[in-house]
């Protein structure tokens, strides 16, 4: 009965499948949220059963509710589980599951990766694709370290369909471990010439994508993309390849003048659309490198530019937007082709698709000359009052200023027309860009002299309607532009026909509504107007009249401005208001005080660079992240300790940080005056450094951040027209009659010039050329000051957190032996073990070439135990000063983070070194007694391949304890390495007591055994082999023999062949066991290995000696304890 | 390289969305709902490329989309894709949906995303473009889905023993 009930709820809550969970959501819309939380409840209830089909169907449905934006990680180990299903039908489901919520941070992925691995090599090639399809949206730097090697076979895998799936996945192995490139790449590059079209084709992607990030390295390849460029029929790997080439040529010249002519073909014959553009791509991206040799390619350029206008012509949307997005790049290189189709872009400009216009708008930027400037402009202008929306609005805005000011306003020949045009701009409602207004009105105001008295002119009628520009609400964006407007009158005031009436304009009550930071330019001015107003009433001094007048305006009207709630307008108000109380005092007194006031704001101001203070040179001895002063401290023995380590560098500070508080004020109050005077001394002597005197205020006009102005919309009901200012359209008129008379009067030059020269230049009056255009009037444009002796170096501001900075790899160099197979990189110790020694200085003490022989790995070591142990506490403390010591030695430990681009010299020993650990948890004893052995272990040592018969254990005991004596001597010189390790261990949880692991049994004898590196040889193994008899019987003629494997080999007495067997030094009476070593060379230490081998003894039986062999199984599974329980341990697993 | 892939219909209901880089479930949301915003205000006789959505990030990324009937198909790629390239696959791709579901309509979509991440999956993976050739697709699938079948066939006979 109950087991009827629970399986009718199994059944019921398995039939809620994904169908039903998206017919129930449906159902509910009203309250969706709800609804989904119970199935959630459900879904968790059906994730506690066993049945892994109800689990599957659970985690299908939370696939669908991730889609809608629910978290799911919690129940990432169910994916795992459904993961690891033997069904192809749940490890789908659980692999698309995890392919969607699986991330780098998802910790159970760790546990996925001996299932991933198994799903690789399943006989079931769909399990092989399908776990490849997940691996390839959830790969962390640690599955493509322990996959690589497993996904590097599967490249050269006997179906094309996995085939081309591992090719692909191997560009994420390499972005999460870029060690495996090199040694990858050799397999990648076969790939492209696969016989299987679509392996070709995922090997094109994979290095195309590889060598748009790192182009150079790829150079090599050039040749056989050539050949595929021409052999190939599939469009994808053509407009692949062809892509890659426009990446490559700009390193390469030479291929770029080599693909013209196949591209070209291409062009001429491809009917695929898609092909032809990328080729129209390449051919521009050929030409714009090859920036000499020209004449030779115009007929490409124009072949270009024409199957592009086809394609801008066309009806097709997307073709005239690419070829819009095509011409703006032939357009850097080579304007001239591209002015030629001004007409159709311009056309383009009232295309009712945004994205063409904006994109035509981009053209326009480059096809502007000196002659076409106003015209073009206004045509955007008259775009400007039909656009629509805002953001369209504001980007033709910006362009306008953009193609204006470009190159230093090389374009514009007329001023007073570009300083209408951006009075003009002002009467745009809502824009957000009054700050690019107004800074390009102070910018030209400042830098073109010539046009001061005419921008001051158009400012003051700026101003004074001002109301037209802020409207009935101050959140207006364009008030900026009063910003320019009051500073440019104030500042070149001397400009302004009525000085009176713009102060007047200034001082107007409204203006207090105003943001506080154009008020506050306002207040200034207002002082700068006053000054001005000052000097040309007292130029005739019949009236003083109007002199007072002005003071008493001020009077008036400032007192508003000192009530403001803005910091900065109240303090230039109060400041300014009692200024001006005092002139008043003395004109009252008849006193002649405009020269005095004038002064205040005397004096030029010069434009500077954007980058100039970056720019200037650091003195020579000047360290910029020096303290100047010592940050404040609590205790007084600490500052004392701290200064005098500084004393030396402490530049600035000097002695004085050495007395006491209350007298270092003192002194320092005293010294920042010397200071001052000598850095005015100083500064009046640097010529870039812009003079604050005598009006030091000046300075801080540029420094108010126009970033930080509120930008606010504002809709203006009133209609913009404000009276007496001048329409930008008349200058284009004027500028087309100037032309016409500079025409008129060259042409009578010209005349003349003929009549001399006589025939020889007839009908030679072509259109205008560029200089031919004479500016209205002459302009002189300050450029802005530089330092002296600026670094010419452009910041380069690459990401340096970019992935594929790693793998900027040199890929042409051989490979070295070593990197033959993937390198390895030390596995990561567990993390809360990490101590502190380690984190630094693990790396290089385990890379010291001075290794101590591990082969003193000797279970007496490990029997001897806890004595030992305690001694080793104490040496730990002196053995961390010694750690300093020690890591001066060359530090290999460089090469892990850098082993595919080791020089090919490099031996394995060294990669081996590198990776190999500290010496495994369970040496400290040993390591210690090694360094006492040394002169015992030499014969050892040059025999490695020999295997030393161990002693018995009493025996060894004895010899121990000389061992140990002879230890303390060495302790303090030879010692070093010794207790070096034995710190970095000592942090190391205890080990076990036995680090022997089960290798084979069976009824006859049982194997143990332990894995070292090898102290002395990093390229070395060693595996030490208990043997134990359990039977009644005596074994004897043991041989020993391991398959070699590429990467493993173990070492042979001389002589012996690859094949022989080793025998075992011993024979073993009934019930005793005996240790063996074998040497293992290794290659490379990447992976886990695993050998297989087999041990053949006989078994002396009284009546017959039967031959037995035991072979030794594989134990995959080890391979985990090991490494988690020893994590430095070469990963040999037999 | 494919950003993401995304399809959602045209009230913004998300159909499919396969991201090739990690956000969070939020962000995600977030994107959907951007993109939509983006793709669903242009007209139909405007050019099927966008510029930047802002979350998708990056002025180097692109969205290219296509309108079906009551579906958006919206890829997000970066510079290294062929923009024509991309719609082709996304022709091909919904003439592979069509083939696979027969008549394809968005009800299959919505009862059956698991079934539309497989077709994908055998078309683009990990963000690169995998195979193109709809035939080559359609076969990988159906035998897919045959061993599923041959497996769910074995499963349910215990299950409806009980």
């Amino acid at each position: 009965m109950a087991l009827k009930i629970v399986k009718g709820s199994i059944d019921r809550m398995f039939d809620k499948n994904l169908q039903d969970l998206v017919r129930g959501i449906r159902n509910h819309k009203e309250d969706e949220a709800k609804y989904i939380s119970t199935c959630i409840d459900e879904i968790k209830q059906e994730l506690k059963q066993d049945n892994i089909a109800v689990k599957s169907n659970a985690v299908c449905k939370l696939t669908y509710l991730q889609m809608l934006g629910y978290d799911v990680s919690w129940a990432a180990f169910n994916i795992v589980e459904v993961m690891s299903s033997s069904k192809f039908t749940y490890k789908r489901i659980g692999y698309l599951a995890a392919s969607q919520c699986f991330h780098e941070s998802t910790d159970v992925i760790m546990l996925t990766t001996n299932q991933i691995r198994k799903d690789l090599s399943s006989p079931n090639q769909y399990d092989t694709g399908v776990a490849l399809t997940g691996l390839s949206c959830f790969v962390t730097p640690d599955l493509a370290r322990d996959l690589a090697n497993d996904i590097m076979t599967l490249m050269s895998h006997t179906k094309p369909y996995i085939r081309k799936k591992a090719v692909l996945i191997m560009y994420k192995v390499f972005l999460k471990y870029p060690e495996s490139l090199r040694p990858a790449f050799p397999r990648m590059k076969e790939k492209l010439e696969d016989p299987d079209p679509g392996v070709q084709s995922a090997a094109v992607n994979v290095i195309c994508e590889l060598a748009r990030r790192n182009p150079k390295n790829y150079l090599s390849l050039a040749p056989l993309f050539f050949k595929l460029m021409t052999s190939s029929t599939n469009n994808w790997v053509l407009i692949k390849i062809i892509k890659l080439f426009g990446a490559l040529t700009p390193l390469e010249p030479r291929l770029g003048k080599k693909l013209i002519e196949p591209l070209t073909n291409l062009i001429h014959s491809t009917s695929a659309m898609s092909l032809l553009y990328e080729c129209v791509n390449t051919v521009i991206a050929v030409l714009i490198s090859l920036s000499s040799g020209m004449p030779n390619h115009s007929a490409s350029i124009q072949l270009c530019v024409q199957k592009l206008r086809i394609l801008i012509e066309d009806s097709d949307q997307n073709l005239k937007y690419l070829g819009l997005l095509a011409m703006s790049k032939i357009l850097k290189t080579h304007p001239k082709s591209v002015q030629s189709h001004k007409d159709l872009i311009l056309q383009c400009l009232d295309d009712k698709d945004e994205s063409i216009r904006l994109r035509a708008l981009d053209l326009l930027y480059g096809m502007v000359s000196k002659k076409n400037l106003m015209e073009i402009v206004k045509k955007l202008m008259l775009h400007v009052d039909k656009a629509e929306g805002t953001t369209y609005r504001d980007e033709l805005l910006t362009k306008i200023i953009d193609i204006c000011s470009q190159s230093n306003y090389q374009y514009i020949t007329n001023f007073e027309w570009y300083i209408s045009i951006l009075v003009e701009l002002t009467r745009l409602e809502g824009t957000r860009h009054g700050h690019l207004i107004a800074s390009q009105m102070l910018d030209v105001a400042i830098r073109v002299k010539a046009i001061r008295a005419f921008a001051v002119a158009q400012m003051a009628t700026l101003l004074d309607n001002a109301h037209l520009l802020t409207g009935n609400t101050q959140h207006n964006g364009i008030c900026e532009v009063l910003y320019a407007a009051a500073w440019i009158c104030g500042e070149f005031s001397e400009h302004l026909e009525d000085p009176m009436a713009t102060l007047e304009a200034m001082l107007r009550p409204k203006v207090a509504t105003l943001p506080g930071h154009i008020q506050a330019v306002y207040v200034q001015n207002a002082a700068k107007l006053f000054s001005t107003v000052l000097r040309g009433q007292e130029g005739a001094p019949a009236d003083s009249k109007v002199a007072q007048e002005t003071s008493q305006l001020l009077i008036d009207r400032l007192p508003v401005f000192v009530q403001s709630a803005n910091l900065e307008v109240q303090e230039r108000a109060s400041c300014i208001l009692q200024l001006v109380k005092y002139i008043q005092k003395l004109q009252q007194k008849d006193v002649e005080v405009a020269e005095e006031v004038t002064a205040l704001f005397a004096g030029e101001l010069n434009p500077v660079a954007p980058k100039a203070q970056k720019k200037v040179p650091v003195p020579e001895g000047l360290d910029l992240d020096a303290w100047i002063n010592e940050p404040p401290s609590g205790s007084e023995s600490e500052d004392e300790g701290r200064k005098t380590k500084t004393k030396g560098k402490a530049v600035f500070a000097k002695e004085e940080s050495r007395h006491t508080k209350p007298r270092y004020t003192e002194v320092d109050e005293k010294e920042l005056a010397k200071r001052r005077e000598v850095r005015k001394a100083e500064q009046a002597n640097n010529p870039f450094y812009i003079k604050a005197s005598p009006s030091s205020q000046k300075v801080y006009q540029e420094a108010v951040g126009v970033e930080h102005i509120p930008v606010v919309q504002i809709d203006l009901s009133v209609p913009l027209k404000v009276p007496g200012m001048p329409m930008s359209d008349q200058y284009v008129k004027q500028e087309e009659e100037r032309r016409e008379k500079n025409k008129a009067d060259r042409k009578k030059k010209d005349k003349k010039k003929r009549r001399e020269k006589g025939r020889q230049r007839r009908g030679d009056s072509g259109p205008e050329s560029e200089e031919d255009i004479t500016p209205a009037h002459m302009v002189d444009i300050v450029t802005e000051e530089m330092p002296e002796n600026a670094l010419p170096s452009d910041d380069d501001d690459k990401d340096p957190n970019d992935p594929h900075k790693a793998l900027n790899i040199d890929l042409d160099k051989p490979l070295a032996d070593s990197e033959k197979k993937l390198p390895v990189r030390t596995h990561r110790p567990d993390e809360g073990l990490k101590s502190p020694v380690e984190d630094g200085e693990g790396l290089e003490v385990a890379s010291e070439p001075k290794k101590k022989s591990g082969k003193e790995k000797k279970d007496k070591e490990r029997k001897k135990g806890k004595e030992k142990k305690k001694k080793k506490k104490h040496k730990q403390e002196e053995g961390d000063n010694l750690i300093e010591a020690g890591s001066e030695e060359p530090a290999q430990s460089e090469v892990t983070n850098d082993v595919a681009a080791q020089p090919p010299t490099s031996t394995p020993e060294e990669a081996a070194a590198v990776a190999d650990p500290p010496p495994p948890a369970s040496s400290p004893e040993a390591a210690s007694g090694v360094a006492a052995v040394v002169p015992d272990s030499e014969p050892e040592e040059t025999k490695s391949s020999k295997h030393k018969k161990k002693k018995q254990k009493k025996e060894e005991k004895d010899k121990k304890k000389k061992k140990h004596q002879h230890h303390h001597h060495h302790s303090d010189g030879a010692g070093d390495e010794s207790v070096q390790n034995g710190t970095v261990e000592e942090e190391e949880p205890l080990p076990p007591m036995s680090n022997y692991a089960l290798l084979a049994e069976n009824s006859y004898i049982k194997m143990v055994c332990d894995i070292q590196g090898n102290l002395h040889d990093g390229s070395q193994v060693v595996v030490s082999v208990i043997f134990e008899n359990k039977c009644d019987s005596f074994i004897k003629s043991m041989e020993f023999n391991v398959m070699d494997s590429l990467n493993s080999k173990l070492q042979r007495p001389e002589g012996a062949g690859p094949h022989d067997s080793l025998t075992v030094p011993f024979q073993l009476p009934p019930g005793i066991s005996n240790e063996a070593r074998f040497i293992f060379s290794m290659q490379s230490i990447v992976m886990p290995q695993k050998l297989k081998g087999t041990l053949t003894f006989i078994v002396k039986v009284s009546w017959s000696c039967s031959p037995q062999s035991t072979h030794i199984p594989h134990y995959p599974n080890q391979i985990e304890v090991y490494l988690s329980r020893v994590p430095n341990t070469t990963g040999v697993d037999l | 390289m494919i950003k993401a892939i995304l399809i959602f219909n045209n009230h913004g209901k998300p159909r499919l969305s396969k991201f090739y880089e990690h956000y969070s479930e939020d962000t995600e949301q977030q994107i959907i709902r951007e993109t939509f915003h983006l793709v669903s205000k242009r007209d139909e006789n405007v050019c099927n490329f966008l510029e930047g959505g802002m979350l998708i990030g990056g002025s180097e990324n692109k969205l290219i989309y296509r309108h079906y009937a009551t579906l958006y198909f919206v890829f997000c790629v970066d510079s290294s894709e062929s923009e024509l390239g991309i719609l082709d696959l996304i022709q091909v791709f919904v003439e592979t949906l069509d083939k696979c579901f027969e008549n394809v309509c968005e009800l299959d979509l919505i009862f059956h995303v698991d079934k539309v991440h497989n077709i994908l999956a055998e078309m683009v993976m990990g963000g690169m473009v995998l195979e193109t050739n709809m035939n080559e697709i359609i076969t990988q699938v159906d035998a897919q889905n045959k061993m599923e079948k041959s497996e769910t066939f074995i499963f349910q006979s215990p299950r409806q023993d009980r």
